[in-house]
């Protein structure tokens, strides 16, 4: 039977006319600007960019405030907005070894031609809260500043490894990479395919599914090899001159981590290689992203066969992408009247059988 | 009427290397850097495009210098204009800034003409300034945490 539902509209725009006014809180308070949401809560910006897959920090700032902080809602907003745009092309692949790093540390190797950088980082801060924070009017903070001697170009660390054969050559591929946003998800996947996937994720999903790897889920004993984060200019062709032309800059977390050996009959063991590459300043997400991608990459390694959720291909891609999840999940609060009916009149049937059935006996 | 004095396109030479340069150096300059900088009244022009924003899907390398792969787009725009002389200039620069299209644009077509000299001197050469003082900037705050290390000598070992 179908069953025609209507109504709710004037509860529906009320509903989002106190949300409004609920997003604006308490007008005692001044209204906080995009423009201070982008500058001051950047790795908040830098989320939505990522797993929204769509670098525009001021698109990002605006998705925050709209959303009131919820990021996965302000993420669902800048994937919306995405399909609203003409798709130009794809840039030239980056060349991070050309990135003007901010941060750059290796665990493997100390002394790496560049140094190790440490950057604006948390680390070997004593998360104590900072209560000077609540006062307004503080003394502007003020970098230190060095030569910036050696640090142009910044080589990757994998290169010294590399031109030891020590470890595995990069990783190959076809020239022009899938794309998850022009053709459904297929598996078994390419590891380019994988890695638009989890570069895509979300954070908490692929933060736990690495965790789990080092607890012995799938071990992939990671060294972290080197993790930077900077500028990489983009280059595109512009197809009217004939030549390719750089469009702007954006910034990247990359980590790449050493791992144990593969090695076969016809190969002398070999170190072997987890890659992650995030919009944004996301080291968490990039270490992360590592730690997976290694683990998907068990079969083409020729490991054996352990049921460890992060080595599940299809596991792993068919959830890690959070707009898809709060999606499904979240449609579930919706009116399901009708289905609901049916399971009703189904269970009402059930328990009138088994209640005549007991009467007989 | 032009405000800028230039007399036509320069003669045919190639101008790719240069191109691409100057090209470069107006997607990356701040978009009203660029336009504090440019010659007013800003010389006739016409769009053959009007600026439109799209997206580019920006490619990453496997390992960092594998195979490339879609790491997740970036907003861009573009824009293509003629002078008053049939000059063409065109721009795609990051972001959804029509203005800073159209400006990158017009630069493009200024410096094929007559008026590249002025126009490096007054509007090129203080973006590349600014963009170098930035990079330095940033440079030299990444150089003062670079770490030193040193080693303890034990006292045992003495």
């Amino acid at each position: 039977m179908y069953v025609a539902v209507k109504g709710g509209e004037r509860a529906i725009d009320n509903a989002h006319a106190w949300l409004a006014e609920e997003r604006r809180g308490d007008t005692e308070i001044a209204e906080l600007s995009v423009a201070q949401i982008r500058a001051q809560l950047k790795l908040s910006v830098d989320r939505v960019m990522a797993e929204g897959s769509l670098y525009d920090p001021d698109l990002a700032a605006l998705a925050i405030k709209q959303a009131r902080g919820d990021l996965i809602e302000a993420i669902f907003l800048i994937r919306a907005y995405r399909t609203t745009l003409p798709r130009f092309g794809a840039t030239l692949p980056v060349e991070t070894a050309k990135m003007a790093v901010i941060r750059r540390v290796s665990a493997t190797f100390r002394d790496v031609p560049g140094g190790q950088i440490l950057g604006p980082t948390f680390d070997y801060t004593h998360r104590l809260l900072d209560f000077a924070l609540a006062a307004e009017g503080l003394d502007l903070p003020e970098a230190t500043t060095a030569s910036p001697e050696g640090l142009d170009t910044v080589p990757h660390v994998m290169g010294f490894l590399n031109r030891e054969g020590l470890i595995e050559e990069a990783g190959t591929g076809a020239d022009t990479p899938p794309d998850l946003t022009r053709e459904a998800l297929e598996l078994p996947a390419t590891r380019a395919l994988r890695l638009q996937a989890l570069a895509r994720g979300d954070e908490g999903f692929l933060l736990s599914l690495a965790y789990s790897t080092q607890r012995g889920y799938g071990n992939t004993h990671a060294f972290v090899g080197e993790l930077r984060i900077g500028q990489v200019v983009i280059e595109a062709e512009i197809p009217e001159l004939g030549f390719s032309v750089e469009i702007g800059e954006i910034e990247l977390s990359e980590c790449e981590t050493v791992n144990q050996f593969g090695g076969s009959k016809t190969e002398p063991p070999q170190f072997t290689r987890g890659y992650g590459l995030v919009f944004g300043q996301s080291e968490r997400k990039s270490l992360s992203m590592s730690l997976v991608d290694r683990a998907l990459r068990w079969k083409e390694l020729g490991e054996s066969h352990n049921p460890a959720p992060a080595r599940d291909e299809e596991f792993v891609l068919s959830h890690c992408d959070n707009i898809q999840a709060t999606g499904f999940l979240e449609h579930i609060k919706l009116p399901h009247y009708v289905d609901f009916q049916s399971e009703l009149e189904l269970i009402r049937r059930l328990r009138s059988a088994a209640l005549s059935a007991q009467e007989k006996e | 009427m032009s405000a800028m004095n230039h007399t036509g396109p320069s003669p045919a030479k190639d101008l790719t290397g240069a191109r691409r340069a100057w090209m470069g150096t107006l997607a990356r300059a701040r978009p009203e850097a660029l336009a504090a900088l440019l010659p007013l009244p800003l010389p006739d022009h016409h769009d053959l495009r009007a600026p439109e924003t799209g997206t580019m899907m920006v490619q990453g390398r496997i390992g960092g210098s594998g195979a490339p792969f879609s790491l997740g787009e970036v907003t861009v725009t573009r824009a293509t204009l003629h002078l008053a002389d049939g000059t063409t200039g065109h721009a795609l620069v990051q972001g959804r800034d029509r203005t800073h299209a159209r400006h990158a644009a017009l630069v493009d077509a200024l410096m094929q003409t007559d008026a590249a000299e002025r126009i490096r001197e007054t509007v090129l050469t203080p973006l590349t300034e600014a963009e170098a003082a930035r990079r330095e900037g940033r440079a030299a705050k990444a150089a003062a945490t670079r770490v030193e290390f040193f080693t303890l000598v034990r006292g045992d070992d003495k």
